[in-house]
């Protein structure tokens, strides 16, 4: 529906500025992409309940606010002790606002094992590999906000891994947003390519600062090349006024393999896309998902698995636990293509309700055009298992602890497939603190 | 040590006991036979504090209190240990910290101090012993894949740990095979003493074979129909339920 809103016209304004800031590059090929794109946002406009990609995730509250893009801020020690994630090593890389944060960043990895570069400095030092990648995934005709990121993808980052090279420490992205005093937009786009038989880990992780209305909007496109080996994972802790849209696409080439896990504790509205095309043969891809939601919290997974050449395996499973008023939704797809033979397809959604006034809508959906596939999907909302809990009290364990030890194993199912381990340490405590605050 | 008196409980409408009387002393070991259907299970359940059932009249006294308004942890607590026909696969917590958060969660209800890591491994590396349980399922998630013989000797291992003061062993025997039998019912035999008290319930006379009974009961539509010594147990075994049935018809 293309009726205007406040943040519409406000985009556009903003872009038109970006126009004119962009001066000498307004001609460039990339600069055209996104002008492209921008059109396409505007012809698309902010999807409403009538799409069905859409349908239990309403925008109404985003797009009538104004934010502030890409604003400046700055992070003091006590905001930074804050954010810190214990025994945490790796490459770490800060953007507050969107913005990149050159002074509070630190790269361990040798250049010759993997190229980290903010856009802005990429487009000048490797343009041509960039302009290989950029824009390459997104799928800006269909969606309005990957549209609308490509547009505006002047922050963001750029990993390459060169063929061969095996990236020992994982790369870290820590988006920060300071809603401090006012309401904050961030949109960056994060582009990584990963060449034949490389390897790498990297996670994205979204926090919060403050209580002015956030508008994060992002896009991730993610290149796997022949026997590639990628770990993803997106860890999301964001305030209660946020809207967090963000859309990762993958494609995979032949023998490689794809291992993703979400994680969403906290958040105001979230919508996570993540869409994996497995366009080669023999390649491995894995799903997990694992959502929070408490009070008026809104978490919406929707996830692809598109299955377009023989061969291939995919495997996913995501987890919610929902208290108070808090809403879910889950979107599976699967495609299994024509040419697709011999595909394995598994998906599993478990959701457990803990309050009456909370809900999880879930949508399994298989389209499957070959005939010799194995694929299954399941989806179960519902209480603790009354006969566990029963269990574990029967040995002296007061219901209290028992229903958090039974949460907390429900949800480690999950967590357990996070393979950095300061991370998986760090999100099994918050789990745990949200678990046993909550379960009174 | 327990007194039941005049106990009726039911599931929904459905009355399963309908007037129990029986009493145990320390060191007694009580088996519970009858036909299938009859509330043997039912009444180990409500003697470990299982919500399903209403208890609608009569009462139980443990240790000279009401049992029937304990919640199953506190009844844990205070020694009673329902080893569990059809043991629940909990994945996500391993038999250790499942069993190391039993262990303390009782001893701060008595008032004791919590073990320490190295207390708590020296207690389950020696009642592992006991039943032959293999160290790699203690780290394993609870039951989660276990095959029917160490689900239930998962129970006694855990029964060894806590050292219960009235344990209830329901249908321990079912799905054994007899080497399965015989280091369960030497592990319970094992932990036999002066203040001990155990209520088997089975179907089969088998078990009894290993586990050697004080007194037998006999429960036939929700009460006991007859009690005796040991050798009630080889009768039943020889003549089968229908005698009971036909007594129990009689008397009516």
């Amino acid at each position: 529906m293309k009726e205007n809103t406040v943040l519409k016209d406000l985009l556009a304004e903003d872009f038109a500025h970006r126009e004119t800031l962009a001066n000498g590059q307004a001609k460039s090929s990339s600069f055209q992409q996104r002008k492209n794109a921008f059109q396409q946002f505007e012809t698309l406009g902010f999807p409403t309940p009538r799409n069905e990609e859409w349908k239990y995730s309403n925008v109404k509250n985003l797009v009538n606010e104004s934010y502030s893009f890409n604003r400046p801020a700055h992070l003091t020690e006590a905001d930074l002790a804050a954010l810190s994630i214990p025994d945490l090593v790796g490459n770490i890389i800060y953007f507050v606002n969107g913005v990149y944060q050159p002074g509070l960043s630190n790269l361990v990895s040798p250049a010759e094992q993997v190229l980290i570069s903010p856009l802005r400095e990429a487009w000048k030092t490797h343009p041509d590999l960039l302009a290989s990648y950029f824009n390459k995934l997104a799928k800006n005709e269909e969606e309005a906000f990957t549209a609308l990121n490509t547009a505006f993808a002047d922050e963001g980052l750029f990993i390459h891994v060169p063929e061969g090279k095996v990236v020992e420490q994982p790369v870290i992205l820590r988006f920060v947003s300071d809603a401090r005093g006012e309401n904050t937009g961030c949109m960056s786009r994060v582009v990584v390519a990963v060449e034949k038989t490389a390897q790498v880990k990297f996670v994205e992780s979204f926090r919060t600062i403050g209580d002015g209305k956030v508008f994060t909007n992002m896009v991730t496109e993610i290149s796997v090349a022949p026997s590639a080996n990628v770990e993803y994972y997106k860890v999301q802790i964001e305030s209660g006024n946020t809207h967090h849209i963000g859309t990762t696409q993958v494609r995979m080439l032949d023998r490689s393999q794809f291992y993703a896990a979400t994680v969403t504790l906290e958040g105001g509205f979230v919508r996570n896309n993540l869409n994996i095309e497995l366009d080669g043969q023999y390649c491995e891809a894995h799903m997990y998902g694992l959502y929070l939601p408490d009070g008026k919290q809104h978490i919406d997974n929707h996830t692809l698995a598109d299955h377009r050449q023989p061969n291939s395996y995919s495997n996913e499973l995501y987890k919610g636990v929902l208290l108070d008023q808090s809403v879910g939704v889950f979107n599976g797809k699967v495609f299994v293509r024509p040419d697709a033979q011999k595909t394995n397809a598994y998906q599993s959604c478990k959701n457990v309700v803990l309050s009456p006034g909370a809900k999880m809508n879930t949508k399994p959906q298989l389209e499957i055009f070959a005939d010799d596939v194995k694929c299954s999907h399941g989806t179960t909302t519902g209480q603790l298992d009354d006969e566990a809990l029963f269990y574990l009290r029967s040995r002296g364990i007061p219901k209290k602890e028992a229903l958090g030890l039974l949460m907390f194993a429900f949800c480690e199912d999950v967590l357990s497939n996070i393979r950095i381990e300061p991370i998986r340490e760090h999100l099994e405590k918050i789990v745990a603190r949200k678990l046993n605050a909550e379960e009174e | 040590m327990l007194r039941i008196k005049g106990l009726r409980a039911s599931i929904g409408d459905k009355e399963i006991l309908n007037g129990i009387d029986l009493e145990i002393n320390p060191g007694e070991v009580h088996a519970i036979m009858g036909p299938n259907g009859s509330g043997k299970s039912t009444l180990a359940s409500v003697l470990a504090g299982r919500e399903d059932y209403e208890v609608t009249a009569g009462s139980i006294e443990y240790k000279g209190a009401d049992l029937l308004e304990k919640a199953p942890e506190e009844r844990a607590a205070e020694g009673i240990f329902l080893a569990f026909q059809y043991p629940v696969e909990i994945p996500g917590v391993t038999t250790i910290n499942f069993l190391k958060t039993a262990v303390n969660e009782i001893r701060k209800y008595n008032g004791q101090n919590p073990l320490d890591a190295a207390q708590f491994l020296k207690l389950v590396r020696e009642k592992a012993k006991l039943v032959n349980m293999n160290d790699s399922l203690l780290k394993r998630a609870l039951n989660e894949g276990f095959s029917g013989g160490e689900k239930k000797r998962n129970e006694i291992f855990q029964m060894a740990v806590m050292e219960p003061t009235l344990a209830i062993l329901d249908e321990t025997d079912s799905g054994l095979d007899i080497d399965a039998l015989r280091i369960v019912s030497e592990g319970v035999n094992k932990l036999r003493s002066p203040e001990r008290s155990t209520i088997v319930v089975t179907h089969y006379q088998r078990l009894l074979d290993y586990i050697v009974p004080d007194f037998v009961h006999v429960l036939y539509k929700g009460r006991i129909v007859k009690s005796g010594p040991k050798e009630l147990a080889l009768e039943l075994e020889e003549k089968g339920y229908d005698w009971i049935k036909k007594e129990a018809a009689d008397v009516v």
